[in-house]
């Protein structure tokens, strides 16, 4: 078996590769962070590196918008994508058709390649218990039971075609919360909730004893999956993409989503489907990660690190600079610690999010998103220390003859370094912490896990992510207390708890 | 008994402005050599006039001359360093010894380890500082300590003059009496010109060869102590020698 589909790809390349010699190109391959995603995603991958391209998987992107984003900003060459999605939640275009979408995505220099085959719309489901003690088969049957309990993906919550549209469409009485949709299963199964949103081709919906509830009155629209490309991706790539048209139907997706309920059954999944469509399945080692435990580990966690030290870094110098220039005039220091302040409560993804246009996506964005982040706490207790230094020794020093950069080195600093300090060691934990998002952008680092680990429902891999990220977190407090210790004399230290 | 040499600071219808004049048309002249005392009530102008002359502050009207020359404009830092300070609460910097604190105007200057610490020796003998203090940081001295250690400082780099605000204000009335005799040793030993800000007429008697009486942005009365004292020109001038009796 195994043979033949080695056969079989060894063909397909022979006959894609003759015309375009130039497969060894880069090709990178997007998948946001659901499990669907991360099968198909791997899939494509594969496909390509069956046909001799350097092909690379940078998986669990931050939702829609940071893989269109990325896509049309070139960071990323292929994700697979659902028309409704691009009908909806990217270009709102109603009663979309194919042409339309087309036309659409054409500005973007983007198309659709042939779809799957399989329609993964959006559904409403609720537990078993709950369907058949209510009597409740379909969707208009839920307006007479206003006290069921709802949680629904954020993405579903906000959308016009999600529950505000449903909501209208059949008169729902219920408000629902968020919930990450992974979880949401586990909170119907604990009694938590009564419903959620899901995905057709979940396949949790063979797992979780649940009841899909018809759309009555037709208001999902259609989610065909589609490899979406950038129009100048090479025509072998896109050859090999073409491939998968009409390989799977929601039978089989969910069938296939059941199968993969962790990191290595993905890759496993995916393998067995690129073999079915005649495709070079390729090892067992899911495309760009590392197979040994404390291998990855060590990876994950070198990786952060140098994310959180290249933002941290020049952070703590840029806001230091700027403090030292601008703590003298009083309404500048507080403008300044405003704006930082400011950009403190834009929410990380949509920070993450606003950054793709103009730096794609991976470690550069990311970098900057932690820098902006970081900002804050060192600039604000560094323009509040200096600005504090006793009136008196400043005094001494003017009188004393000191330069104005002598006063600085000397004095202001000197006397400022315990709480700059103390600036910069909260930037470095918030940093950390911060630093796990960024494998939304697919930066890496320990963000990673956490991310693959929540799509999948997969205790151990967000463990893996996340006791690295605390370690990391309480050994930066030790080591600053090391560098407070250097710095600063014993009675000026601060006294952290 | 006045000096008669050439003025070591010299004020020509000085005026100073912040929100309002805190000095106004003032005329000025303090004695080469010696010591004198600026005293009045707080908010009398006098801690400014004192800032007037290190070029802290600039005036608003007039002229002040510093040794015959005006305050510079360009490089006023170098100049600085030709005058000493020493303020109330002796403005040691906490993160520094009493050591680093005494030798930082000498480190500036780019003195060798070897000469600071003459020096340094130097100074603290006349006012009694031992060796075992240099290594502790000023929360770890006493109050009179510190304020000898900050004189030291002021003399350092053997300044022509000496500006001194208030220093012995926030010092107990025992410790201050030893201060004043550590203080004339000091300045003796350096022959330094010294211009005192008190408010304490008091002090201002006991240290000084010449005595500025100041009241409400300007000059009420010029001389030696013992003139002044034979002779005060108004009610507010007794009125302060009555609370030095």
């Amino acid at each position: 078996m195994r043979g033949g589909a080695w056969l079989a790809a060894a063909f397909g390349c022979a006959v894609a590769a003759a015309p375009a010699a130039a497969n060894g190109d880069p090709v990178v391959v997007g998948s946001k962070n659901f499990r669907e995603s991360y099968i198909l995603g791997e899939a494509l991958t594969r496909l390509l590196r069956g046909e001799g391209f350097d092909a690379r998987h940078t998986q669990g992107l931050g939702g829609t918008k940071v893989c269109y984003d990325a896509l049309v900003a070139g960071a990323i060459d292929v994700y697979v994508e659902y028309t409704g999605t691009i009908a909806e939640g990217i270009k709102n275009i109603d009663n979309p058709t194919w042409a339309r979408l087309t036309v659409a995505l054409a500005p973007d220099g983007l198309e659709m390649l042939p779809s799957f085959g399989f329609n993964n719309t959006y559904a409403l489901a609720v537990s078993n218990a709950v369907a058949s003690e209510r009597g409740i088969a379909k969707i208009s049957d839920l307006a007479s039971h206003p006290d069921l309990r709802f949680a629904v993906s954020h993405e579903f919550l906000d959308r016009g075609d999600g529950w505000p549209g449903l909501r209208a469409k059949y008169g729902l009485p219920q408000s629902p919360d968020g919930i990450e949709h992974s979880l949401a299963y586990r909170a119907i199964a604990d009694g938590a909730i009564d419903g959620t949103d899901a995905y057709s081709t979940d396949g949790e919906l063979l797992r979780y004893p649940l009841t899909v509830l018809e759309d009555d009155l037709g208001y999902f629209p259609t989610y065909m999956a589609v490899p979406l490309v950038r129009v100048d991706l090479p025509p072998a790539a896109r050859a090999a993409l073409t491939r998968v048209a009409a390989t799977l139907d929601d039978e089989r997706m969910r069938a296939m989503n059941a199968a993969a309920p962790d990191d290595a059954a993905v890759v496993r999944v995916a393998q067995e489907y690129v073999a079915r469509i005649g495709g070079a399945p390729g090892d067992a080692v899911a495309a760009g990660a590392t197979p040994r435990l404390w291998a990855r580990l060590g990876a994950n966690t070198t990786r952060h690190l140098v994310l959180v030290l290249s933002a941290l870094a020049p952070a703590t110098i840029a806001a230091v600079l700027l403090a030292v220039f601008i703590f003298r005039v009083a309404w500048l220091a507080r403008g300044a610690v405003y704006v930082a302040g400011l950009l403190q409560t834009l929410p990380s993804i949509a920070l993450l999010a606003l950054l793709i246009p103009l730096f794609g996506i991976g470690t550069t964005p990311a970098v900057i998103a932690l820098f902006l982040y970081a900002l804050l706490p060192i600039l604000r207790n560094a323009v509040t220390a200096l600005a504090g230094v006793d009136p008196t020794l400043r005094r001494v020093a003017t009188a004393m003859g000191l330069k104005p950069t002598e006063e600085l080195r000397l004095v202001f600093v000197p006397l400022a370094m315990p709480a700059i300090l103390a600036g910069v060691r909260t930037a470095a934990v918030i940093t950390i912490g911060t630093a796990t998002l960024a494998a939304f952008i697919g930066a890496g680092g320990l963000g990673d896990p956490i991310v693959t680990g929540l799509s999948l429902n997969d205790t151990a891999l967000i463990l893996e992510g996340a006791i690295p990220a605390a370690l990391l977190a309480v050994a930066t407090e030790l080591v600053f207390e090391q560098v407070e210790r250097a710095l600063v004399p014993g009675h000026l230290r601060l006294h952290n708890v | 008994m006045e000096a008669q040499a050439a003025p070591a600071v010299t004020f020509r219808g000085v005026g100073k402005r912040f929100a309002e004049w805190v000095l106004r048309g003032v005329d000025l002249a303090l004695p080469a050599g010696r010591t004198s005392a600026l005293v009045g009530p707080s908010g009398c102008g006098k801690t400014t006039a004192l800032q007037l002359v290190n070029g802290v502050y600039r005036a608003d009207e007039g002229e002040v001359l510093v040794l015959g020359a005006p305050v510079p404009q360009t490089n006023v830092e170098a100049f600085r360093r030709g005058i000493g300070y020493a303020v109330q609460g002796a403005g040691l910097f906490p993160h520094l010894t009493v050591a680093q604190n005494a030798s930082l105007p000498a480190r500036l200057e780019g003195w060798s380890a070897a000469a600071m610490v003459e020096r340094r020796r130097e100074l603290f003998a006349v006012v009694g500082l031992g060796a075992e203090l240099d290594d502790r940081y000023p929360h770890q001295i006493s109050g009179g300590q510190q304020q000898r250690a900050s004189l030291c400082r002021a003399l350092m780099l053997r300044p022509r003059m000496l500006l001194l605000d208030e220093p012995f204000s926030a010092i107990d009335p025992i410790t201050r009496m030893d201060l004043y005799r550590q203080f004339e040793e000091l300045r003796d030993h350096e022959r330094v010109t010294t211009v005192l800000v008190t408010h304490d007429m008091r002090e201002a008697m006991r240290l000084a060869d010449h005595l500025v009486v100041m009241g409400d942005g300007g000059i009420v009365q010029a001389g030696a102590p013992d003139d002044v004292r034979a002779a005060p020109a108004t009610a507010f001038v007794r009125a302060l020698l009555a609370s030095a009796a």
